[in-house]
Parts: structure tokens; sequence; C-alpha cells
């Protein structure tokens, strides 16, 4: 099954602890949020390190690779798709959409790149298709 | 300080309709409430605790206290999802051991089915002050492709497979023939459920629970209350709760909160899984089931597949009786919530007063366990271990 283009993705509503993330992505760059305090990479992104709660966190850019540690497709809708979730090189999983590709041949362990796909804003949203 | 033994279930009520276009919410919970309490022995006007979720229509509990012109000195909405009603049985224990109130009252009723609502496939935006929300919500996240997710990475991680989660559905259809308010009655076989059209990867039509209108409402009470009613006597011995999510991203959809909820409800019981003769499990998916069972301990973490097979969950046959009021797989999941449901059949059975096709026999331990939000992103768990006294 391939994925079809008429799917619309709905706007990510960002606020002033997320701006930062967004505008990146309508850059083509995926942030994560890594915690200096503890050095370790955290999502979705926050203020607060939600391993030691330090507040001293700060964007990273991510290589934008990764491995799908699951991942299911939506049959039941009206543009089938497929939803994930991603493990970056980086260390944390973040849920995403696998695009781009024949879904049947998509399986947990295949590494993925980042892709940045528009929505129905002028905002973009990152996903992931095979490396 | 423990709640082992400061409390009892004393009236349990599950609404028979299905489908319930001609009431209300409020009229369901409250007629859900007047069942229970007839069902005790008890009266409105004995009530003094009020306990319900999100479903309960109006802020918090003051709507549905108003309604019912309830005189209470004690309130908690606790909303864990599905799981809330199995929290409200601790806390109205909690709240009956302090001294705070002595006839607790919980409810529970909605009409999902009624309104139309597409409950599992329908990605819903929520309030967007939700902070996990705009990293979720564009990526099309339901119901079921979340519980999907967890039972793909299972069966990659453990080897567990279609077939095993079926046998998972052909228990609760063999339990609901009996029931005749099930939505569901009829017996399916593991082929069944595996010709049913895929909803979400891996899982099928038939992995998932029904939509139906209902409720339900339990009655806890004061052991000094318990005494002076005509019902068997239902003791809650031990209740763990614990809420799980994405773990700041440490990801891991291979097991649930009951992990954390489970252990602790069956210390402060002093029990151990192989002594229960009868679990409710939340069933909102196959591989909800699945999941919780290894979780609770009833079998080792990955063996799930293996130990619900062949129709192990099946009364009169089964190591493990479960749900067998037909389950949310095929009785009913009123208000997309399973949780009372879940207490209500575990009375039942401590009780006898299951179907005699299903009642265990001299059923005096039992297991409730619920959970609500997603398996897949952050959900609560609730275990309650219940004794026929
Ligand atoms: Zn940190």
């Amino acid at each position: 099954m391939i994925a079809m283009e008429s799917r619309t993705l709905p706007a990510p509503e960002p606020n002033p602890e997320t701006k930062s993330y967004w505008d990146a992505a309508q850059e083509g760059k995926l942030l994560v949020r890594i915690c200096t305090a503890c050095g370790r990479a955290h999502h979705y992104p926050r203020a607060l390190c939600p391993f030691c709660f330090s507040d001293r966190t700060e964007w990273k850019t991510a290589s934008g690779n990764g491995t799908i540690y699951s991942f299911s497709v939506m049959q039941r809708a009206p543009v089938p798709y497929t939803i994930a979730y991603v493990t970056l090189d980086e260390g944390p999983t973040m849920m995403s959409n696998i695009v781009d590709c024949d879904f049947d041949t998509i399986r947990i362990g295949m590494k993925v790149k980042a892709t940045f796909k528009p929505t129905e804003s002028t905002a973009r949203l990152p996903m992931f298709t095979p490396a | 300080m423990t709640i082992k033994g400061k409390a009892y279930i004393a009236g349990a009520f599950e609404h028979p309709t299905r489908k319930a276009p001609d009431k209300s919410v409020a009229q369901l919970h409250a007629e859900c409430a007047k069942g229970a309490l007839e069902d005790a022995g008890l009266t409105k006007d004995d009530v003094d605790g009020y306990f319900c979720a999100g479903d309960a229509p109006g802020m918090g509990p003051l709507s549905m206290a108003d309604y019912m012109n309830l005189r209470l000195r004690h309130v908690d909405s606790t909303d864990t999802g599905g799981s809330s009603y199995l929290l409200h049985v601790a806390h109205a224990a909690e709240a009956i051991a302090l001294g705070k109130c002595s006839v607790a009252l919980i409810t529970l009723a909605g009409r999902p089915r009624s309104e139309g609502v597409a409950t599992g496939t329908a990605p819903r935006p929520g309030n967007p002050a939700q902070p996990d929300i705009q990293f979720e919500y564009p990526y099309g996240p339901t119901i079921v492709n979340m519980y999907a997710m967890c039972a793909m990475r299972h069966m990659h991680q453990y080897g567990t497979t279609s077939e095993q989660l079926a046998w998972i559905k052909v228990a609760a259809s063999h339990h609901a023939q009996y029931n005749p308010n099930a939505m569901l009655r009829d017996v399916v076989t593991v082929k069944e459920v595996l010709d049913s059209p895929i909803v979400a990867s891996p899982l099928h039509r038939l992995d998932c629970c029904v939509i139906s209108d209902g409720g339900g409402a339990l009655v806890v009470v004061a052991p000094e209350v318990m005494k002076s009613l005509d019902r068997p006597r239902v003791k809650l011995l031990g209740a763990g709760e614990a809420p799980k999510g994405q773990l700041g991203g440490d990801v891991d959809l291979t097991f649930s909160g009951a992990r954390w909820s489970g252990p602790r409800a069956f210390a402060e019981a002093g029990v151990k899984p192989a002594d229960i003769q009868y679990a409710s499990i939340y069933d909102s998916f196959t591989i909800t089931v699945l999941m919780q069972i290894e979780d609770l301990g009833f079998c080792e973490k990955g063996q799930g597949g293996r130990f619900v097979a062949d129709g192990n969950l099946i009364s009169g046959t089964g190591r493990l009786p479960f749900n067998t009021d037909g389950g949310g797989l095929c009785n009913n999941h009123p208000a997309n919530r399973g949780g009372m449901t879940k207490v209500i059949e575990a009375v039942r059975q401590l009780r006898g007063e299951a179907h005699p096709a299903v009642q265990v026999k001299n059923c005096a331990l039992a297991l409730a366990h619920g959970t609500g939000g997603s398996l897949g992103t952050r959900h609560g768990s609730a275990t309650l271990i219940l004794e026929r006294e």
C-alpha cells in the first residue's frame, strides 16, 4: 500500500515553551531538548528536564536519523496512514508518521530519516521515511 | 495504615441498556445509583460520600450530586479514564477508614453509541494546553492505533501472534453467550477473529471492544454498615494505583502501569497471583488483556501469548477465568470506560451471582484491574483485590 498525498495534516499549536521547535521544523530542522545538568535528551521538549528536573535545558539540532520502535498502519481512515514511534539517534523516542514508502515494507528496527511535511497552516511536521 | 478489611462493596449495579437514545446521561447515572443502592439495601439518604469521573456531566461531582440531591461530607472526582472507578473504590475505602464517610456511592454512565462517537478510530484534538497534544495530535493518534503499536512491539519483542490475541476474544465470547444483555452473544473462533478486517495493524475488528451506552454504580461501605445489611460480604483486601506515560522519551510499549499497581495491591492483600480464582481484566482490546496478565504476575513477561491461548481464560476449563460477563470485548463498554463493569462482575463472582454456566466454584478471592487513557501514550492503572468473607 502506497501513501496517498491527499491526507490533510492538522497544524500543531505551539506555545512559548515550544515555539523554537516548530520554527526549526519549518526550516527543515529537527530539534531535541537536551539537559546540560544530566546530559540527557528528552521528548516531547520541556523547559524542565523530565529526568533530573533541572531547568538547564537547551535546544540541539538532531541528526534526523532514527529507528522505528513500533508502528501501525491505520487502515480504517479516509486516507490510510502509518503512525509510529521512532527512536532518535540522540536517544528519545518520538511519535511520528512513516511516509513516502510502501506501508507493507515497514518493519520495527528499520532505519529512517526525517522529512518535513506541510500542514494546513504554514507549519511543517517532522516525519520519517526509510533511510 | 492499610485499607485491608476497612471497607466492603455492599451494592453493585450494571445498567441493562446498551443503547439509550431516549435517556439523558444524568438520568443514566441516577438510575445506576438507584440500582446499586437498592442492591445494597440502602437509600439515597444513607449516602455521605460520592465519587465520579469525567463521564459525569458538570463540574466534577457538583452537578450529579445536585441532580440526585445528595447530602455529602466527602467527594472525589479523580479522573484516570476507564480505570477511575477502581481508583474510586480504593479512595472510598481510604475515606471510610479515616471516618470521612461511611456509605460511598460511585457512578458511571454515558451514551457514546447513541451519540455516534467514532470512539476508537478518530483522532481527537483535545485541549491545546495539554503539553503532549501538539507533538501527537497532528500525526493521527487514535485509541486503536495506539494499542496497535503496543501489540506490534509485543509481537516483535516476544513473538506474540495474532492467533494468541484472538484467543482472548474467543474466551470473552464463550462467556458472553450466557449474558442476555451482552451486545455480542455469538461464540466466535480464532479464525473468525483473524478473518475480521484490520482496523489498525495488527489489530482486527474483533480485537476491539464494543461501543455501548449504559453505566454502572457501586456502593462501598464501612464494616459496621455492612454488618447491618443482608447481602454477601465482599471485602476489599488490597488496592494499588499507578499512572504511566512516555517516561520522558524512554517509551516502552511492552508493559503497563499494572507492573506497579499490581504488586502494591497484592502486597496489601497479602496474597499472590496464583491465589486468585477469578480476574476481571480491562479489555478495551485483546492486547490490553495480554499485557495486564503479564504485568499483574499471572505469567512471566513475554509469556502472555502462550498463557491466553487454547481457552485458558474460559471459566470452567481455563486456569484463569476472566471477564465472565463477556467484558468490554463482547458485553458492554459504557461511556468508553470499562473499569466499573470490571468491579461489578468480580462482585457477582464473589457473591455467587454470576451466570451458573460461568460461575467459578466457591469463588472467594478475585482481582479487578483497569487501565484508562491509552497504553500507547499515558494511562492510569488500578488494581483491586476482593475477598468473599
Ligand atoms: Zn536532566
